[in-house]
């Protein structure tokens, strides 16, 4: 009987083994966002063409769209703006900018000199959209339908091989919705 | 050139590696003396071969060859020279390398401080820790080699060490939690070559203790190295954040210290061998899990792993061999071990099995929080990450009962221990910790805090309990001075940790409990008053560092309203990554710490920025503790009576 109490240790190791196997193939770049399926923050924030114009949450609604979080201290958001400009220019993707804990004239230069993709900049000097939104630095990125949900999210730069996975999301969410 | 070389070296060590852990097995398992003496020479020649590896790595660092892609991606031209060393061990291929090297200096030194064994046990020994040498060199070579190189071309500057590592906390922290790791892959080896052998036996525990408490007490110092250091460089002023990777290196920790205290029985009174082989197998196998949780990125990394797989298939087909291997040869052999003698129901070995039993626990809950994100995550049951909550409310009333239960075992004895005796010895510390513990809390903060006055009655219960253990065995000596003189290094390096133990409750406690912070909007001529203290803004100005720009704040302190000190928190901005990093401007104390750290400047024309101010007593406590368990395991492990005791058993062993 004490001969099986032995192989116990050899047991609860393997079990373990099984699921470190399995944590070999999932993507810990899918972080957890609690607001999945929940609107975006409420929020108050200047646009970066026209400071004196507020924008909200509401601003955001109408289309299954992009909501990336950059800034100019940033990059990677540099190495992903080509991206971010072909898919605005070529596919006709809406793209929200969320200039992230950044000087406003700095970021209207850098968006001068590499390309705006953007259809709308919100200016979140403070962070704190970003904060509200749970955000680790950036990039990150996010999709949202129609509604302003945010339906995923994304951490660090976007590629093709990135885009491709956001664009069947997208693809999908706009059909639920017709 | 001498990257090439360096390499080339590298694969000379894993070829004599290989032999290492055939050849003297081979010649234990046939009785051929010849081959079982092999194990030295090849221990030598791989410390040899590995050492020049690592120089030839540090040399790219030194001479910046930036045609190595790992010095590229880690080191940069304008980095101070020190830091170009400890960029060696900086990235994921460098801090292998520095991890198998320090392998081979701990089979280095087993291999000549074992001149008193027995040749088969020290040739198995070498031979298993060849083994896991061969294991973490394949996984460099083929996975993760350090001197991988950009060809044709390569950048003409290189990216630079993460401005986080950039700090004295990284030149000490990894050497010294990797001698701790892999220090217990000679307890380990131990007890496989006592598996092997069958000789499970009392004289096998002694010939691991020292070994095993000194692997201990570089992890105790090496984790406590990492919490200093996370405190002063993150800025957040936290101590212990239960991350994964911080969970990673306090679980061997638990069950190292659980196995320093059975291998303690196991030695004396020739009980719990079986289980004390198996906490050696386990704390070396937890320091395998971690570098795999650590380094394959399954738990913290936020880059896809998916795409690169190799690795982490590689450490894990590694874990599964070694402690796989290993368990089954404990299942199939263990079972034969017979206790030499019997105990009590209360008696110290009980006691003791406490202790282990408590630290076992704590570990499980340790694993079982680390790891259930990734269960979860596998059975499709969501994403969740298990928070400080969770483990405060398990690790905390765990802890309390050990240091109960740490000084009952302090005075109890060998074999059978009555409870009239106990309660006899202990009456008088426990009454005075209470009263000592709360006259201690009303003197300080004059307020009830309850998790406070517990941890200072158990600190000073602990103190007041290793005190009479002394009084008990000098009493009968014919002065206090020569009685304190005939103990043994052991005796007060057991009563050295465990008053750290109790040092480091108080820390716990009451940063924990009496700690103060604020964040708030300062502008230059701000003032804001904490306790004693009053803390004036002065702005920022523009300094230039070696490879960033900081803005550097300036803080006047005064202490009862007269000036005190002057303290600068710096904002940096590290030019080759484009970084920026908070630089904390720290007050350290015995019993407080003043903590400032700069976050983001609010309005540039006023000058404005937000300031985090924190006042953290006793935090220093926390490291102190665990300096008193690092002095106290290194002088148990220095007793002159392991030497003497293994020269009298290598003498038993050739009758």
């Amino acid at each position: 009987m004490r001969k099986i109490f032995l192989f116990i240790p050899l047991l609860a190791f393997l079990a373990v083994g099984v699921f470190l196997f399995r944590g070999l193939f999932m993507d810990p770049s899918k972080l957890p966002s609690a607001l999945i399926d929940k609107p975006i923050p409420t929020f108050s924030l200047p646009s970066l063409y026209e400071p004196e114009q507020m924008l909200t949450a509401d601003s955001l609604k109408g289309e299954v769209a992009l909501l990336n979080v950059w800034a100019t201290w940033c990059p990677t958001c540099l190495e992903e703006h080509g991206q971010l400009n072909k898919i605005a220019q070529e596919e006709g993707v809406t793209i929200y900018g969320l200039n992230y804990k950044d000087e406003p004239d700095k970021a209207l230069r850098w968006l001068e000199r590499y390309y705006d993709p953007y259809k709308l900049v919100v200016v979140d000097q403070a962070g704190s959209l970003g904060l509200d939104m749970g955000v680790y630095g950036a990039p990150e990125t996010f999709i949202l339908d129609r509604r302003g949900v945010i339906r995923y999210r994304h951490v660090g730069a976007v590629d093709e091989a990135v885009w491709q996975k956001l664009r069947s999301m997208m693809q999908q969410i706009e059909k639920e919705e017709v | 050139m001498i990257p090439e070389l360096g390499q080339f070296s590298l694969i000379l060590g894993l070829c004599l590696a290989l032999l290492l852990s055939v050849v003297p097995m081979v010649g234990a398992y046939n009785g051929n003396q010849l081959w079982v003496d092999y194990a030295r020479p090849l221990s030598k020649g791989v410390f040899a071969f590995l050492s020049f590896s690592l120089l030839c790595l540090g040399w790219a660092f030194l001479s910046n060859d930036f045609s190595v892609v790992y010095v590229a991606n880690g080191s940069n031209t304008n980095l101070p020279w020190y830091f170009k060393i400890s960029a060696i061990w900086g990235g994921h291929e460098g801090s292998l390398l520095l991890w198998v090297w320090i392998q081979a200096v701990w089979t280095l030194a087993v291999a000549l401080k074992s001149k008193t064994l027995p040749h088969d046990i020290v040739g198995r020994v070498l031979g298993v820790m060849g083994m896991i040498t061969v294991g973490f060199l394949l996984f460099i070579l083929f996975t993760s080699n350090p001197f991988d190189r950009f060809l044709p071309g390569f950048p003409a500057e290189g990216a630079d060490l993460n401005p986080l590592l950039q700090d004295f906390g990284l030149i000490v922290h990894p050497p010294t939690l990797y001698m701790g790791y892999v220090g217990l892959s000679v307890a380990f080896s131990f007890a496989i070559a006592a598996l092997l052998s069958g000789r499970l036996d009392a004289a096998w525990a002694r010939w691991s203790r020292p070994w095993t408490t000194v692997a201990w007490a570089f992890l105790t110092i090496g984790i406590a190295l990492g919490s200093w250091w996370a405190y002063y460089e993150l800025g957040w002023g936290g101590w212990w954040f239960w991350d994964p990777v911080e969970n990673a290196s306090l679980l061997p920790w638990l069950v190292a210290t659980a196995l320093i205290h059975s291998l303690a029985v196991s030695e004396k009174r020739g009980v719990f061998k079986s289980w004390t082989v198996l906490l050696a197998i386990a704390a070396f196998s937890l320091s395998l899990l971690g570098t795999f949780l650590v380094r394959s990125g399954v738990l913290t990394s936020v880059h896809a792993f998916a795409t690169d797989p190799q690795r982490g298939m590689f450490i894990l087909g590694m874990l599964i061999v070694v402690i796989g291997g290993s368990l089954l040869l404990y299942a199939l052999r263990a079972g034969s071990v017979k206790s030499d003698s019997s105990f009590g129901l209360l008696s110290r070995e009980s006691l003791l099995l406490v202790n282990n039993v408590l630290l076992t626990v704590a570990c499980a809950m340790v694993l079982i929080g680390t790891l259930y994100p990734l269960v979860m995550d596998a059975l499709n049951l969501g994403k969740i990450s298990v928070g400080p909550p969770y483990f405060n409310a398990l690790f905390v009333p765990l802890m309390s009962i050990m240091a109960v239960f740490l000084g009952i075992a302090t005075v109890s004895r060998w074999k059978h221990t009555s409870v009239s005796m106990l309660v006899s010895q202990l009456w008088l510390s426990a009454v005075a910790a209470v009263v000592a513990g709360l006259v201690t809390l009303w003197l300080y903060g004059g307020v009830l805090e309850w998790w406070a006055g517990l941890a200072l009655v158990l600190a000073y219960w602990i103190l007041f309990t290793g005190m009479r253990d002394i009084y008990n065995r000098v009493r009968h000596r014919r002065n206090l001075w020569q009685g304190m003189r005939q103990q043994s290094r052991s005796f007060y390096g057991m009563i050295l940790a465990h008053i750290g133990v109790a040092i480091m409750i108080v820390g716990v406690a009451m940063v924990t409990v009496f700690e103060e912070q604020t964040d708030m909007r300062m502008a230059p001529g701000d003032r804001m008053t904490f306790r004693d203290y009053t803390f004036i803004f002065d702005g920022t100005r523009e300094v230039q560092g070696p490879n960033y720009i900081s803005d550097m704040g300036r803080v006047r302190v005064l202490y009862q309203g007269e000036p005190y000190t002057e303290m600068f928190p710096e904002k940096r901005l590290y030019t080759a990554r484009g970084m920026v990093m908070t630089q904390v401007a720290l007050q350290p104390g015995l019993f407080r710490d003043l903590y400032i750290a700069l976050g983001e400047q609010l309005e540039p024309e006023s000058g404005a920025w937000a300031v985090r101010l924190q006042y953290k007593p006793f935090v220093r406590w926390i490291w102190l503790g665990a300096i008193f368990m690092t002095v106290g395991g290194v002088l148990a492990a220095a007793d002159p009576r392991y030497r003497r005791q293994a020269r009298r058993d290598a003498e038993m062993a050739k009758v």
